[in-house]
């Protein structure tokens, strides 16, 4: 904010910190190194499959091609899209909460610093797994060390996010002003207590499930081979027992910017707080039940499938309710159209597709249509490129005044904004047909027909115009961040409303 | 809250469409999941990376399968290594093979020609050409050679596999 461009700090002071503020910009810092550099490789991925065959010079072989795209998953699942939001979270739930820092200021930087740590090993292990790490080819065909280092990669960064959660869920319940009731809390703070609660069920599981995967990578156990009287399904429950409330773990915090910014910039209050809350609380609750979904091609009997489908449709309306709340709330709003209102109205709609893709893939027998196809990353890049990415990138715009007392370019912003609806949707609403055609996901090249030749080639181009997008966001930051007009900061958007108590904020101590 | 109204009236709309949709989906499914007691058996076997098939008679396939026209097929669909998923996206069939495990899934083959086999689950290094041929015939013939014309319909996995 103001005071970190007013008085310069030497690096070392930054990061030797233990500042809720310091160590939150440092996680949007890493948060969007990553973002970029798995949006690198995400182009690699689509000019790949521009044409079919191998293109020659660009990836030598295809398991160079499926590190890529492991390393493309998980990078971004857990280098961009958690490290972000609990960058967010650093920066504001002290604040929102009113309290002088997190609850734990020193285990808040060692959670921190765990991230890079686990980074190094990710992108240096160059694992083939794809990031969910099935076996048995995980465990008796992985090349190692990549494997290893994933595995230990992916173990960091989970005791990372637990020790973050814990951290956020001491701060919230105990550390809140006691003239501040818990249904007085913004929505974002509700929306990171929420979050890191099902990060305290979830994440253990996995945890339980990489040590597993670790022995039996060694051969000194076989949980998971079927030689040694295990079973591969068995690793698929526990990983989607996490994986699943994971991701309305990366979907909720975006939510809650997403109730940041549409009152804001509608300059309405909120439609109902009650019913965000509410939806929030049966999303976390609901989101545990619906894992095996993944999992109806695996040959689950009838009946297990019938009682994942009614669990996963039914955590369809909770979501619902927030759409339902932010279009009330824009309904007769004196709505002001800049780019971070941009951002999440787009967010929104393309979340709207990705859901309704969703209830497709729920019912049973159009699974069987659309799993393991590209529809499938047609689906869930709608909801984290979409949605959640968009949210973010919105978010950060709304953000950057408030830290750094600069404006970013506003038109700029705009032109960003365009070119990554319009990107995204080619890539991902193009990828849904691919799929109905037969295209299944993880491969390094498709069958020459005509069809998909076409529809592969839009979703690169694309890629190609969300790639440049993400170049213009980055030339406004850095631009706005050296050179941008000050910020009008008690107003900096025009809303006619205050912004950010940010004189309540604690000094550095 | 006066305005909690009109959230009600959308979220029954909201459940109401899913309890509909699930109920079809359900009723569909059910009628799927029961195999014809005449079906004939074959057995596949995935490996990385190519298909084995068995039929009832004990012949052996390697790469490609023949199949009739109108006639239900069981597959017992199990792998040697790792994952892979056998899928026939011209007819919608799709069943993980997994090793150890022996899992069902059933189909007619309504249309004649020449389709597509492939693995949806990825299995490594060659998962991505890890294909084979189907060959759907006419019930009156017993030839089982490919060569002679079919009815070709204009879908990804025939043209892929005469073009
Ligand atoms: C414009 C941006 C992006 C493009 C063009 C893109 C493209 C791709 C492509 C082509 C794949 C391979 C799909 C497959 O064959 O299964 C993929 C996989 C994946 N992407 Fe993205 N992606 C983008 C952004 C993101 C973002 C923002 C996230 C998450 C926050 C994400 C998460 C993933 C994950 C988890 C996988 C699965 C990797 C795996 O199969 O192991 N992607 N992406
Ligand atoms: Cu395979
Ligand atoms: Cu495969």
């Amino acid at each position: 904010m103001v005071l970190e461009v007013k008085k310069p700090r030497p690096v070392w002071e930054i990061l030797f910190s233990t500042h809720h503020t310091d160590i939150g910009l440092l996680y949007v810092y890493l948060a969007l190194t990553a973002f970029i550099m798995g949006g690198a490789l995400a182009l690699v991925i689509r000019t790949e499959l521009f044409l079919p065959g191998h293109q020659m010079g660009l990836v030598p072989d295809s398991t160079t091609f499926h590190r890529i795209f492991t390393v493309h998953g998980t990078n971004m699942l857990f280098l961009w899209l958690l490290p972000f939001a609990s960058g967010i979270g650093n920066y504001l739930i002290p604040i929102m909460v009113r309290y002088k820092d997190m609850a734990w200021p020193k285990l808040n930087a060692v959670a921190f610093w765990m991230i890079p740590v686990g980074m190094a090993l990710i992108w240096l292990g160059w694992s083939d797994t794809s990031w969910y790490g099935y076996p048995p080819y995980s465990t008796i065909r992985a090349p190692g060390p990549a494997a290893e280092m994933w595995i230990f990669g992916l173990k960091i960064l989970g005791i990372s996010s637990i020790l973050g959660a814990i951290n956020f869920v001491v701060t919230i319940l105990r550390m809140k002003h006691p003239d501040l009731p818990l249904m007085k809390i913004p929505l974002f703070v509700w929306a990171t207590l929420i979050t890191s609660l099902m990060i305290l069920v979830a994440m253990p599981t996995f945890a339980a499930a990489l040590i597993m995967l670790y022995t039996d990578r060694l051969g000194v156990s076989g949980f998971f081979n079927p030689a040694m009287g295990g079973d591969p399904i068995a690793y698929q429950h526990l990983f989607w027992f996490t994986f699943h409330p994971e991701v309305y773990i990366f979907l909720i915090p975006a939510v809650g910017m997403v109730y940041e910014i549409v009152p804001k910039f509608s300059r309405k209050p909120i439609f109902s707080y009650q019913s965000g809350v509410t939806a929030f609380v049966l999303l976390a609750i609901v989101g545990f039940s619906s894992w095996a979904h993944h999992m109806y091609s695996t040959g689950m009997t009838f009946t297990e499938k019938t009682v994942f489908m009614v669990g996963t449709l039914a955590a369809v309306p909770a979501s619902a309710m927030h759409v339902f709340n932010w279009m009330a709330t824009m309904w007769g709003g004196r709505i002001r159209f800049r780019a971070p209102m941009a951002f999440a109205v787009g967010g929104i709609v393309l979340f709207f597709f990705a859901g309704a893709g969703g209830i497709v893939n729920t019912a049973m027998p159009l699974d069987f249509l659309t799993h393991d196809s590209y529809w499938v990353v047609g689906h869930f890049h709608l909801f984290v490129m979409g949605q959640i990415t968009f949210s973010f990138v919105g978010f950060l715009l709304y953000f950057l005044p408030f830290i750094t007392g600069r404006m970013y370019n506003e038109r700029l912003a705009m032109v960003t904004f365009w070119f990554m609806f319009i990107g995204t949707s080619l890539i991902f609403l193009t990828q849904h047909v691919t799929g109905l055609y037969g295209q299944p996901r993880r491969t390094f090249d498709y069958v020459p027909v005509q069809p998909l030749i076409i529809l592969n080639q839009i979703s690169t181009v694309g890629a190609w115009i969300t790639g440049t997008s993400a170049a213009l966001l980055l030339a406004n930051l850095f631009h706005s961040v050296a050179r941008g007009k000050p910020a009008n900061m008690d107003d900096p958007f025009g809303i006619g409303e205050k912004y950010y108590d940010y004189a309540r904020r604690e000094p550095h101590h | 809250m006066g305005h909690a109204t009109i959230e009600w009236v959308y979220v029954a709309v909201v459940i109401a469409l899913l309890i509909y949709v699930g109920a079809d989906a359900w009723n569909v499914e059910r009628k799927l999941d029961e195999t014809p007691p005449n079906a004939q058996l074959i057995k596949v076997t995935a490996q990385q990376w190519f298909w084995t098939f068995e039929h009832e008679n004990g012949t052996q396939e390697i790469g490609q399968l023949h199949v009739v026209k109108g006639v239900p097929y069981r597959f017992e669909v199990t792998s040697r290594d790792v994952n892979h998923a056998f899928n026939i996206p011209d007819f919608s069939t799709l069943i993980d093979a997994v090793p150890g495990r022996i899992n069902n899934v059933w189909t007619i083959f309504d249309q004649s020609g020449q389709y597509l086999i492939q693995c949806r689950e990825y299995c490594g290094f060659s998962h991505y050409q890890m294909r084979a041929k189907l060959f759907v015939e006419e019930p009156s013939s017993n030839s089982t050679s490919a060569t002679k014309p079919v009815d070709l319909t204009p879908s990804v996995g025939a043209t892929a596999l005469t073009g």
